[in-house]
């Protein structure tokens, strides 16, 4: 079912050409979440910080920056009393291949992030508020740094944030060209200076994050969400899509679709529906292949209706119809992530594919740990060999044992990022893995240039 | 050359020091400052930069390194960045860096006699839904075709304005990457 006429939405009328000022901001209601948690006092005896904890919980808020962690909870473990500086990290890196939903937000939105990020730092006693936004984004940088300088004029940061006598500061900060700096501990490193490297959790960043603070890190549509969900109530929130999956979501949907693009739909959305009705159908009209339900370290969808052999040994399809929600997903074995849906049609060679995404997995690794250092290399290497047609058969689950050593056993989670698809591209497509291996050439006819 | 600041990007810097904690923490946003100010950054720039905020100077070096996305010395005017990640090789990216492979005369890697261009292959530019995707300097290029990559080139050889910049709504007088208004939003310290 798609349902896009919903309350609360990030890319609402702002989303056109020069509507993202301070003033068209206010005239929709802007600030307005942000002035009633600001007037709330954070004083313990109130009790009304816990209160508003609690409606972020109720709310079912997950974080949208890929683990779908949610948010009252990530919130809970700031310790907010303590006598020690917090900070707030919002991620803006936004470097998973196929994501491009958070430039969108602070382009044509970025007073909503800023209001968030005023009701985040109030609601967890945090001054220093930052916002990490990759290199690459100068223009979507330009574009937030004028709507911090406006809300700066306009009095709501600062040493009396929106005249509550408590200061809230936020800094635009930019990246320089790495993936790993989107992992929380990798964007902290990065932000204190350093090299983007990973730390090892725990502790984790809300117990001991930037400057050894507690540090609460969250994407920037999850920050961007929370003046609606203060707006609209939390219980009202909650029902804004399936149970348990509440609240807009902006899919971004690339590949071989006639129409890309971004929507925002409630999670009722199934696959079929997103690629049919908002793409438009698949490229050429050719016959979809595979799908990547999440950014492409989520597991491949299966959608040519093949029965595929799954790690259990079952016969087993993969649903083309699937909602598009976090648990419908996890329950089939692959994750919303990022909701990054990347379409691959008939005339994709899986071999090929795969062998894009893992020299992207190895430039990107930050080269800490070994499995995944080398383990990245080694698919990318045993790939390139399949691919210029020099593969053996046995390499095939040379390159599961291979994937199969680097989850779990690392400092961060890009090394089974890199694992996760391997093992379902191969898993779900081994024919052509074999073939190629083979024939020394792409069962696909007429494949596209990779 | 000696580096140092100019009065513009001293100040920038001055007040960046007060927005972070620490003074290590202005490293990245140094290096940026450089950028603004030298159009990339030198050897003797990281020697500055690490007096600067009291760091080693190999510390500095080896941060720098780290990061893919600064301008280094010897880069040409435009350094042409072509995203070849799943999403944009999916929609022909090959064929447009094939295109500015033959209307650049260059390799990847490579920048020409007269510095003016450099092409290189890049990841994931965050724009997946406008593949194939093009970064040249600091604007975007989006939905690309081998006509738009022909119309780009010949404008910037002749050093004009490039046609097809995708980069949506442009700020008044945008900040060029830096932080501008650095007064109007003092910290409230
Ligand atoms: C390798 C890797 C890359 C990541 N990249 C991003 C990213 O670009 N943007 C993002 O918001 N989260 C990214 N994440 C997830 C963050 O670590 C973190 O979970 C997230 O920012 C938390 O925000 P949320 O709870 O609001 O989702 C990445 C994680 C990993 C392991
Ligand atoms: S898993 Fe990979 S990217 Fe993460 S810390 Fe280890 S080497 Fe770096
Ligand atoms: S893959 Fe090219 S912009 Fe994302």
């Amino acid at each position: 079912m798609i349902v896009n006429d919903l309350p609360t939405k990030l890319l609402d009328g702002a989303y056109t050409k020069g509507e993202w000022s301070l003033e068209n901001y206010l005239k929709k209601g802007g600030y307005q979440a942000a002035k009633k948690v600001l007037a709330m006092p954070r004083d313990p005896a109130a009790n009304n910080i816990p209160a508003l904890i609690e409606e972020v919980k109720k709310s079912n808020l997950r974080g949208r920056g890929g683990a779908g962690f949610p948010a009252g909870m990530k919130w809970q473990f700031i310790d907010y009393k303590a006598k020690k500086p917090r900070y707030l990290a919002v991620n803006c890196d936004e470097s998973e291949p196929g994501t491009c939903k958070d430039r969108v937000v602070v382009t044509y939105n970025p007073h909503r992030v800023l209001e968030g990020i005023l009701i985040a730092c109030h609601v967890c006693g945090i001054e220093d508020a930052y916002i990490y936004i990759r290199g690459e984004f100068v223009v979507e940088f330009e574009h937030l740094v004028g709507a911090v300088a406006e809300a700066y004029a306009a009095g709501y940061f600062g040493s009396n944030a929106m005249g509550s006598g408590v200061r809230i500061d936020v800094t635009p900060h930019r990246g320089a060209g790495a993936y790993i700096c989107g992992e929380e501990t990798g964007l902290l490193s990065s932000l204190e200076g350093d090299r983007g490297y990973p730390k090892i959790k725990p502790p984790f960043p809300a117990v001991e994050g930037a400057w050894r603070s507690p540090t609460l890190i969250n994407n920037t549509q999850t920050i961007a969400l929370l003046p609606g969900i203060v707006n609209m109530g939390a219980d009202a929130w909650a029902k804004i899509g399936p149970e348990r999956n509440s609240g807009p979501m902006i899919y971004c949907l690339s590949g071989h679709i006639k129409k890309p693009g971004l929507f925002e739909l409630t999670m009722d959305v199934t696959l079929r529906e997103l690629v049919e009705q908002c793409g438009g159908g698949v490229l050429n009209d050719l016959k979809p292949k595979a799908i990547i339900p999440g950014g492409s370290s989520m597991p491949v969808l299966r959608v040519d209706g093949q029965p595929y052999t799954n790690a259990k040994g079952e016969q087993v399809t993969d649903n083309y119809d699937i909602r598009m929600d976090y648990d419908t997903l996890k329950n089939a074995n692959t994750l919303l992530g990022s909701a990054a849906v990347i379409v691959m049609h008939e005339r994709t060679c899986m071999v090929s594919a795969l062998y894009n995404l893992i020299r992207f997995y190895h430039h990107e690794s930050c080269g800490q740990c070994t499995p995944c250092r080398e383990g990245s290399g080694w698919l990318e290497k045993i790939l390139a060999r399949i691919v210029r047609g020099e593969g053996k058969t046995e390499d095939i689950d040379g390159l599961l044992s291979v994937a199969g050593q680097m989850s779990g056993t690392t400092i961060c989670l890009l090394a089974d990022s890199a694992a996760m698809p391997a093992g379902a591209f191969i898993t779900k497509f081994r024919e052509e893995f074999v073939h190629f291996c083979k024939e020394k050439k792409s069962m696909v006819e007429n494949a596209i240039r990779l | 050359m000696a580096f140092a600041f100019n009065e513009e990007t001293r100040k920038q810097f001055d007040w960046l020091l007060k927005r972070y904690p620490t003074k290590q923490a202005c490293l990245l946003p140094g290096f940026r400052l450089v950028e603004a100010q030298l159009g990339h950054v030198s050897q003797e720039s990281m020697d500055y930069l690490a007096k600067e905020l009291e760091l080693p100077p190999s510390f500095v070096h080896g941060v720098f390194t780290f990061y893919s996305h600064y301008r280094r010395e010897g880069d040409g005017k435009y350094v042409v960045q072509v995203c070849h990640t799943l999403p944009c090789a999916l929609r022909g990216a090959h064929q447009i860096l094939d295109c500015f492979k033959e209307h650049l005369k260059l390799g990847v890697g490579e920048t020409d006699a007269a510095k003016k261009f450099t092409l290189k292959k890049v990841e994931c530019l965050g724009s997946c839904t406008t593949a194939p995707v093009v970064q040249i300097n600091d604007d975007y290029f989006e939905n690309l075709t081998p006509e738009k990559v022909r119309d780009i080139v010949l404008a910037l050889q002749n050093d004009e304005k490039s046609p097809h910049i995708s980069n949506g709504p442009t700020l008044e007088g945008g900040c060029k990457g830096m932080m501008p208004m650095v007064d109007a939003y003092p910290k409230g310290r």
